[in-house]
């Protein structure tokens, strides 16, 4: 942490948690926020080392991703803590939620700790660990969730995978709510979407490719919604990614249930047309949906009954990606694009960007816990500079993670993280070419 | 006055079911009657000739070495001749109903039938297949009607009155037949009774038997004057309804530590057989400036004498084999 003085002046301030939207300043002190507000800093010398002269750009909360996936530990040729954070630091992204599915799986107190420690010992960027809400993610016994807790496991989840066995479930969100923890879940009912690579529909039945129809998401979108209603367990849908899981999402809110969801950044900007000629790049756990789906998630988010926007991070080796569609492994790297497909959103008119900036920062930070996601007095200086208007073409070559899985190679953005800070250091600055 | 010389009627129905059915009349009138029997135990002669002649069937079709023990030596000691039949030992496991088992050993003319079966509603069902006096000696997750009478014997003989008593019942609630029995006896006698445990081992609605609901066991505790724990069937909760007997010490174990934020003073019980390290410390079950775990095993044998004389009652009143 930096216990010197860090002065931002000359910045447009977004503050999601408190709304503010205003020209002004910031002050980090010893790594937190000292002060923020429009007034500060209007004639501080630019020239002094600790001024940051953020020229009218936007100074945000550093970005939560709340689904991440790495390799480490067990595959860390795919990715590790380390190159994560190399590439969440340049997303403007301050704190990754990694998901459990590691070999071994987090579901024991120990990995959760080697996950922290590994964590402060490689990582530029926070991490924080969900463990496995089941042993070995197999669906059958749940984990030890209090000691798990305790260890630091911010949420419990069986990653992309459903638990198919509903009293199995049942209990564990029994069991989670004694302890007030959340729970995230996958939807994607297991015998409809085994083997399936693509939405069902005319696309996939056009290039011959077995695939899994909506209803699979939404009829366990409908099931977990019973077994929150039944046990008060606080919940939250990792994904969702069609219109009628929203729908459902939509209801079980006006009733009041403890249930909030994400969705995933490429399931705001492609569609099913995307896979094209059998672009394995394009495949992804839930599948690419249809345009319907698509343009309903991302009124999802401009309505803010879709809470939070993650990357769904998920960084495989080109092996497993050159492979027949049906055979090619899921998961798409997202944490570089993240921030510019959610820009998107504010810049094709849906909605405004401090709305757009919520469900990356102050929204996942509430849902979690989590001590960030605000420009608050006292808060850990986790911050980010963002370009809104930048427009470049991204090249994978140029990404930070070790894999290049992309869905976007070649598109066209606007927006990009310029600085970004965790607890008052740079841990990125774009002009330096870190 | 000799116990044997109180022979006025004290329970109305002729079997012993379960403690819902119980008045506080009945319940006062059995827990005075166990006091007599107390005394009559800790006597250098502890045998009474009251049942002599009468016959008590223990048919447990569950493994119990504490209750069954408990039941034989309640009725030798008041004279009837016990027999013992366990599951292992009975036709049962020849394939044959519970009824076809009952209704042969009714054949055999017994007066009292003692029975433990692993489901609930198998007394009951007996009970009204049979002419002798049927006890529950535990059905399912249903009650365990004299172990009910044996904690409170034991916490009045503490404490006196049951009225300002708070009594936290920790553990497997949803499984327990203790529990049930305990949550219908303490609650008629005036005691406020809490519920401590994960809502893994709570039912959906324990709310609806008028107690207090806690999951945290330190929040439970607070206050307190009676700790019950209940026993924690390991062989069946692990991963289902607990994931694992550490985290189950650690959140629902009893320690000192816990025990601390229990009234001072407070008092410790246990139905037995415990499970060490799961959902009792050592230290706290060993202790016997709190612990009551041997006092109930001695309030045990005292408290099913009481039911069975007080059964008696009933049989010389209908005037079957009157002594």
């Amino acid at each position: 942490m930096s216990n010197r003085r860090t002065v931002f002046c000359n910045a447009r301030l977004i503050d999601p948690a408190t709304g503010l939207d205003a020209k002004g300043g910031l002050l980090v002190e010893n790594g937190k926020i000292a002060d923020a507000g429009p007034r500060l800093f209007g004639d501080v010398d630019r020239a002094d080392p600790e001024v940051i002269d953020c020229k009218g750009l936007v100074l945000a909360p550093g970005l939560i991703d709340m689904r991440v996936f790495t390799g480490e530990p067990g595959s860390e040729h795919r990715e590790t803590l380390e190159s994560a954070s190399l590439a969440a630091a340049a997303g403007g992204v301050t704190t990754i939620v990694v998901m459990p599915n590691t070999d071994p799986v987090i579901d024991e107190p120990s990995l959760v700790d080697f996950i922290r420690r590994r964590a402060q010992a490689t990582a530029c960027v926070r991490v924080a660990p969900m463990a496995a809400l089941t042993r070995h993610l197999a669906g059958e016994m749940m984990t030890e969730v209090g000691l798990l807790m305790e260890a630091g496991a911010v949420a419990f989840t069986d990653g992309d995978r459903t638990i198919a066995n509903t009293r199995v479930l049942r209990r564990a969100l029994a069991y989670a709510s004694t302890f007030g923890a959340l729970v995230v879940g996958h939807a994607e009912d297991p015998g409809l979407a085994d083997g399936a690579a693509m939405t069902e529909g005319e696309y996939a039945m056009r290039l011959g490719i077995p695939a899994a129809p909506t209803a699979a998401e939404t009829m366990i979108v409908e099931r977990d919604i019973r077994l929150v209603e039944l046990t008060g367990a606080r919940y939250h849908f990792g994904q969702i990614s069609c219109r009628a899981s929203l729908e459902n999402v939509a209801a079980a809110k006006q009733r009041g249930l403890p249930i909030t969801c994400g969705v995933a950044a490429h399931h705001l900007a492609l569609n099913e047309l995307d896979v094209g000629p059998y672009y394995t790049f394009m495949k992804v756990k839930p599948p690419l949906r249809s345009e319907t789906d698509r343009a309903a998630m991302v009124d999802g988010v401009a309505s803010g009954l879709i809470d939070v926007i993650v990357s769904s991070h998920d960084p495989q080796a080109a092996d497993t990606k050159r492979q027949p569609f049906s055979q090619a492994a899921f998961g798409a790297v997202g944490l570089e694009t993240l921030l510019p497909v959610a820009l998107g959103v504010h810049h094709n008119g849906s909605a405004d960007l401090l709305h757009v900036l919520k469900a990356l920062t102050a929204a996942p930070a509430k849902i979690l816990g989590l001590n960030a996601g605000t420009l608050a007095k006292g808060a850990p200086a986790d911050l980010v500079l963002i370009d809104p208007g930048a427009p470049y073409v991204l090249d994978p070559d140029k990404l930070h993670s070790r894999a290049r899985n992309t869905p976007f190679e070649g598109r066209r953005f606007q927006g990009l993280a310029m600085k970004t800070f965790v607890g008052g250091e740079c841990v990125f600055d774009r002009e330096a070419g870190q | 006055m000799s116990p044997a010389a109180a022979a006025t009627p004290i329970l109305k129905a002729s079997h012993l079911l379960g403690i819902e059915g119980l008045s506080v009349g009945e319940i006062t009138a059995l827990l005075d009657l166990g006091d007599e029997y107390v005394a009559l135990g800790r006597a250098k002669e502890k045998k009474s000739p009251l049942l002599k002649g009468r016959t008590v069937i223990n048919l447990f079709f569950e493994a119990s070495t504490r209750t069954q023990s408990s039941f034989e030596l309640a009725g030798k000691r008041l004279g009837a001749d016990v027999m013992n039949m366990s599951v292992r030992t009975s036709s049962v496991s020849k394939g044959e109903t519970l009824i076809d088992t009952a209704t042969t050993l009714n054949a055999m003319r017994p007066d009292i039938l003692i029975v433990r079966h692993q489901d609930s509603g198998a007394a009951e069902m007996l009970a009204r297949k049979l002419d002798c006096c049927v006890v529950n000696a535990g059905d399912g997750s249903h009650e365990h009607p004299t172990q009910a009478l044996l904690d409170a014997l034991t916490i009045r003989r503490r404490r006196r009155s049951f009225e300002e008593l708070t009594v936290a019942i920790c553990g497997d609630v949803a499984h327990s037949r203790v529990a049930r029995s305990n949550i219908h006896l303490l609650s008629k006698m005036g005691a406020r009774v809490r519920l401590v445990a994960p809502r893994t081992l709570l039912p959906a609605d324990a709310a609806r038997f008028g107690v207090e609901i806690f999951t945290d066991m330190r929040e439970g505790l607070k206050g307190v004057d009676i700790v019950m724990m209940l026993r924690l069937q390991t062989e069946r909760m692990t991963g289902a309804f607990i994931p694992s007997m550490r985290e189950y010490f650690r959140f629902w174990g009893l320690d000192r530590e816990k025990l601390a934020y229990a009234k001072p003073g407070a008092l410790v019980m246990h139905p037995g057989p415990m499970n060490r390290g799961v959902e009792i410390d050592s230290a706290v079950a060993d202790d016997i400036e709190v612990s009551l775990i041997h006092e109930q095993v001695e309030m045990g044998v005292a408290i099913r004498m009481a039911v069975l004389d007080a059964l008696s009652r009933g049989l010389a009143q209908q005037g079957r084999n009157t002594p």
